[in-house]
C-alpha cells in the first residue's frame, strides 16, 4: 500500500550549500535524516533537478552521490554567465542556489516529516 | 609530549574580520594558524598594484595581522600564509619590519615563490604548454595579449621544506589553500609526502579549513538560527593525529558551533565529482570520509582515501574582458515593481535609441526575485512596498558603458514617481577580469624557496 505523503518543500528534509567553479554553480544537497536520504536519492534526479532551475542552468546537471554523508553533489553547468567575475547579477557567484534548490516542492512521505 | 597539533583557520578570504586571527590564537590553543587571501581574482588585482609600485603586490593586511600576533609568536605560534600574492618576498621583508616594531628580533620568514608565470608564458607555449582553457577546450592565443596574471598552484611541498629548515611564518604566492593546512601536518609528524593516505587526510582538513567560519557555524543553512553568538563566531580548529585522522572544532570561549551537519556543508562546498578531488598533493576520494561526534563542537573525520597525483599543476590566469558597470534606484508603494518594470522599459528604449554598443545587460527587481528568477511566485504584486531596480551592463567598448552610466540618474525626473536612493554620482565603467582555469606539466615549473630573518 503506498504510503501517505504532504507537498512540502525540499526544505523541510534537507539542507544544501553552493558554490561557483567556473562557469558552474555546484549544490550539496544534506539529508536532515538518514531516513530522508533513500528518498532524496530516488526523487532528486539530474533531470527533474535541471527542470526545477529554469533558466537559472544553461547547461547540463551532473550528479555525483556522496552515500558516507548522505548527500547529493549536483553540478549545473554554463549557470553563470561565463564566470563568478564575468556575471553582471547580484549573485554572481551562484551562493544562493542552494536556497534556490530547497524551494522545491515534492510529495514527502508523511513518515520523513514527523 | 601532545601527539597532536591543532591548526586554526584565521582568514577564509581578504576581507575577512580582522581581529579573527588573535582570537583564535588566544582562545584557540592553537600550533599553527593558516590564513587565506587569494581568490582567483586577487592575483590580478596584486599584479596591477605592483605594476604600480614594485615593492606591492600582496596582500597588505597580513603584516600587521602578524603585528598583532607578536606575543604569541613569542610562545611558538607558526604561521602560514598565502598572503605572499605575486611579491611573497615583499609581505615577508613587511612582516619582518612589522615584528621589529613590535621588538620581536629572529624570527624565521619562509618564503616560497616561483608560481607566478606571466612573463614566463611566450617561453612555455613555445615550448609546448598550450594551456588550453580546461574548462572550454580554448586555445590560450585568443586572449595572451589580455592575460593580466597567470600563476602555478604548488601543493605542501614547498612549505614543509621551510617548515624543516626553521621558519616560524610562511608566506607564499599561490599556493593552493589546502597545502596550507597540509603542511605543518607533515613537517610535525614527519609524514612523507608520497604517502598519499596521510596526503589525501591533511587536504580534507585544509577543504574544512579554507573557508573560515563555515566550518563552525557561519552560512549554515540547515539551522541558522540555533548558532550561537555569531558576533564572536569562533573561527574552525582542526586538531590532527599522526595517523592522519583529525577532529574539527572550535575556540571554546567564542560563538559558532561545529556539528557533523556544519561539516557536511563544508564538505561539499565548491565540490566537484567527490571520487576525484584533485590537489597537486594527491587525488582525494570525498566518498571514503567517515564523520563521527567526539563531544561537545567535535567532530572527528577518519577514513580519508586518496591515490597519487597528477603530472599537472594547475595554473590560473586572469585576462581583461571588457567593461562593465552597475546601478540601482528603489521605487515605493504604490505599484513598486510596476514602475521598476517601466524603468526597465525606458531603459531598453534608451539603448536602442542611442545605440550602443552593449553585449550584455542584466535587469534585476532587488527584493522580489533578483536571486531566483521564474523560481519565485509572486503571490500578491500591490503589497509590495519596496523595489530596488538594479541595471547591470557589460561591452568590450569602455565607451558605450561610460554613456550608459548617464542613462540612470535622469529616471528620477524623467521616468515614474515615488523613486529614490540614487546616490554617489554615476555608475563608473570598471574593467572586467575574467579567468582562464588550465592545467601545465609539473616538470614545467618549480617552487622557489627562501628564509629571511630580521
Amino acid at each position: 500500500m503506498a504510503e501517505n505523503t504532504r507537498r512540502e518543500r525540499l526544505l523541510v528534509i534537507a539542507h544544501a550549500r553552493s558554490g561557483d567553479k567556473g562557469d558552474m554553480v555546484n549544490v550539496g544537497v544534506i539529508a536532515r535524516s538518514e531516513a530522508a536520504y533513500p528518498f532524496l536519492k530516488k526523487v532528486l534526479t539530474a533531470e527533474r533537478v535541471k527542470a526545477h532551475f529554469g533558466e537559472l542552468v544553461g547547461g547540463q546537471v551532473e550528479r555525483f552521490d556522496m552515500d558516507n554523508i548522505g548527500a547529493l553533489n549536483f553540478l549545473l553547468h554554463g549557470s553563470l554567465g561565463g564566470g563568478g567575475t564575468v556575471d553582471l547579477r547580484t549573485d554572481a557567484q551562484g551562493k544562493t542556489y542552494a536556497a534556490a534548490m530547497l524551494r522545491m516542492e515534492l510529495d514527502i512521505p508523511e513518515s520523513l516529516l514527523d | 609530549m601532545k601527539d597532536y597539533i591543532r591548526i586554526g583557520a584565521a582568514q577564509g578570504f581578504w576581507g575577512d574580520r580582522p581581529d579573527a586571527p588573535v582570537d583564535l590564537a588566544r582562545h584557540g590553543d592553537c600550533d599553527y594558524l593558516i590564513l587565506d587571501y587569494l581568490a582567483e581574482v586577487t592575483m590580478s588585482i596584486l599584479q596591477r598594484q605592483r605594476q604600480r609600485n614594485p615593492d606591492l603586490g600582496y596582500a597588505t593586511d597580513f603584516p600587521k595581522v602578524a603585528g598583532s600576533l607578536a606575543p604569541c609568536l613569542k610562545e611558538g605560534l607558526k604561521i602560514i600564509t598565502n598572503a605572499g600574492g605575486i611579491n611573497p618576498i615583499g609581505c615577508a621583508r613587511a612582516v619582518l619590519a612589522e615584528l621589529a616594531k613590535e621588538g620581536l628580533e629572529g624570527v624565521k620568514v619562509g618564503v616560497v615563490y616561483g608560481d607566478d608565470i606571466l612573463d614566463q608564458l611566450p617561453g612555455l607555449i613555445a615550448s609546448g604548454e598550450e594551456l588550453q582553457n580546461m574548462e572550454t577546450g580554448e586555445p590560450l592565443e585568443g586572449v595572451l595579449k589580455r592575460v593580466v596574471s597567470a600563476n602555478v598552484y604548488f601543493g605542501a611541498a614547498p612549505i614543509v621544506d621551510v617548515l624543516n629548515g626553521g621558519a616560524q611564518i610562511v608566506v607564499t604566492g599561490r599556493c593552493t589553500d589546502t597545502g596550507l593546512a597540509l603542511a605543518p601536518m607533515a613537517h610535525a609528524f614527519g609524514w612523507p609526502l608520497d604517502d598519499y593516505r596521510l596526503a589525501a587526510s591533511g587536504t580534507v582538513a585544509g577543504h574544512l579549513l579554507e573557508c573560515g567560519a563555515q566550518a563552525s557555524g557561519g552560512n549554515f543553512s540547515a539551522d541558522w538560527e540555533s548558532v550561537p553568538d555569531l558576533a564572536r563566531i569562533g573561527y574552525p580548529i582542526a586538531e590532527a593525529y599522526p595517523d592522519g585522522t583529525f577532529v574539527m572544532t572550535k575556540p571554546a570561549g567564542l560563538g559558532g558551533m561545529v556539528t557533523q551537519a556544519v561539516i557536511k556543508e563544508q564538505i561539499v562546498y565548491e565540490l566537484g565529482d567527490p571520487r576525484n578531488y584533485i590537489s597537486p598533493d594527491c587525488v582525494i576520494d570525498f566518498t571514503s570520509i567517515r564523520l563521527s561526534d567526539d563531544g561537545e563542537d567535535r567532530v572527528r573525520v577518519s577514513g580519508v582515501r586518496g591515490g597519487d597525483p597528477t603530472a599537472f599543476y594547475k595554473v590560473s590566469m586572469a585576462y581583461k574582458a571588457g567593461w562593465r558597470t552597475s546601478g540601482t534606484l528603489t521605487y515605493t508603494w504604490p505599484d513598486a515593481l510596476k514602475k521598476a518594470r517601466k524603468a526597465r522599459e525606458i531603459l531598453e528604449a534608451r539603448i536602442a535609441h542611442l545605440d550602443l554598443k552593449l553585449d550584455d545587460v542584466v535587469f534585476e527587481y532587488l527584493g522580489v526575485n533578483a536571486c531566483h528568477g521564474s523560481l519565485v511566485t509572486i503571490p500578491d504584486e500591490a503589497s509590495i512596498n519596496e523595489v530596488v531596480f538594479r541595471v547591470a551592463v557589460h561591452s568590450m567598448e569602455r565607451k558605450s558603458v561610460e554613456r550608459f552610466g548617464y542613462e540612470l540618474a535622469p529616471l528620477i525626473l524623467d521616468g515614474p514617481p515615488s523613486v529614490t536612493g540614487f546616490a554617489g554620482g554615476r555608475p563608473k565603467p570598471k574593467e572586467v577580469i575574467a579567468y582562464w582555469p588550465a592545467l601545465m606539466r609539473k616538470t614545467a615549473a618549480s617552487p622557489v624557496t627562501d628564509i629571511l630573518e630580521n
